[in-house]
């Protein structure tokens, strides 16, 4: 869970990251008037970015390590579960994250 | 003209209030996050500062706590912000008029939140007014009242998280937040069949591909995530694709 990467390894994710993250912003914004407007392809493309980015990022650290009924049963997956429903009804960061937090522990309480 | 200034500015920053309910928890948790994940203070703040998009800011985290590839966490970072050509082209016109520093400096604040508000007030003001009006001088400070608030409040958010996370005992599992926040993104990004295949291919891929070198299972999960909601698309699956959209195709 730890990170075993060195001060400069860090920095130099940090400032990469950032440098294409400000190009991006910056990219119509600067050329306005050269490029009119996002290749249509690409806007296409860019609308399943989000949810294709967010479910592969975020899967496997609710996907159980074997496919038995007391591994999948983990108090992540039922947090999880529970997080999914108050994101669903409340579309809320704070609900959702609350929500997520009060089932991964009562769940290892239950558990 | 100077009184529209201030009131302008002040608009901006008075919508913006009700977004921080969400923001708060989310610059928290990637405060809690950084330091959780072996980041230093001033590491977690920095990518803050530096980068200060929160999404990928938070996969930035996860995947360096996880020593995945320095290439990968990048290119993850640059997917998760690619929306981002489409905030730049669609509000590009508004400041068209203004100095390439003011420009930058309105692109370096650029988010959802203040894409989405500034968006909305400029285009229900008229579209010539808009750009003209004072040769378009003004346009920027509903823009800066919203983004800069966020700017703000992020950073605060965020110093507070590392205090508070590094004072946290590790059996409160408050990394556990990461995913949480990324599930409160998913979930409303699924917003129609299509969108749903995307999620459902990208995750499938990324578990299936746990195990391979260099995080290969997150860039094939997003890849053919993507893939997948375009050929959903194409099959009907979504509103887009119907409609009056499908008669000028």
């Amino acid at each position: 869970m730890t990170t075993t990467y060195g001060p400069l390894s860090i920095w130099a994710v940090i400032v990469a990251g950032g440098l294409a993250t400000f190009a991006i912003r910056l990219s119509f914004i600067h050329l306005f008037g050269r490029v009119d407007e996002v290749p249509p392809w690409l806007e296409r493309a860019l609308v399943y970015v989000p949810a294709a980015v967010l479910a592969a990022l975020v899967a496997p650290s609710f996907a159980p390590a074997s496919a038995t009924v007391s591994a999948v049963l983990t108090p992540e997956l039922l947090g999880g579960l529970a997080a999914v429903l108050a994101a669903w009804y409340t579309e809320d960061v704070l609900w959702t994250v609350a929500a997520g937090m009060a089932g991964l522990h009562l769940a290892r309480f239950l558990l | 003209m100077d009184s529209r200034l201030p009131s302008d500015l002040r608009d901006g920053v008075r919508d913006t209030l009700p977004l921080l309910l969400g923001i708060v928890p989310f610059a928290l948790v990637a405060g809690v996050a950084g330091v959780e994940a072996g980041l230093t203070p001033l590491q977690t703040v920095g990518l803050s500062v530096v980068v200060f998009a929160g999404a990928s800011q938070l996969a930035a985290i996860e995947l360096l706590g996880d020593d995945a590839a320095l290439g990968v966490v990048v290119l993850t970072v640059v997917v998760i912000n690619l929306r981002m050509l489409m905030y730049s082209a669609s509000i590009a016109p508004y400041f068209r008029h203004l100095s390439t520093r003011v420009r930058a400096g309105c692109a370096y604040v650029l988010t959802d939140q203040a894409y989405a508000l500034a968006l909305a007030r400029y285009a229900g003001d008229g579209a010539d007014a808009d750009l003209d009006a004072d040769g378009g001088t003004r346009r920027p400070y509903y823009y800066l009242g919203v983004a800069v608030t966020l700017w703000v409040v992020w950073q605060a958010g965020t110093v507070t998280g590392v205090v508070f996370g590094a004072a946290v005992p590790e059996s409160w599992q408050l990394g556990f937040a990461v995913p949480l926040v990324f599930l409160a993104l998913l979930v409303p990004a699924v917003s129609d069949g299509a969108s749903l295949v995307a999620a459902v291919t990208g995750a499938g891929v990324a578990v299936l591909g746990a195990g391979l070198p260099f995080n290969a299972g997150l860039i094939l999960g997003a890849v053919v995530g993507v893939g997948g909601g375009l050929l959903a698309e194409r099959r009907g699956l979504t509103d887009r694709g119907s409609g009056a959209e499908e008669g000028h195709r």
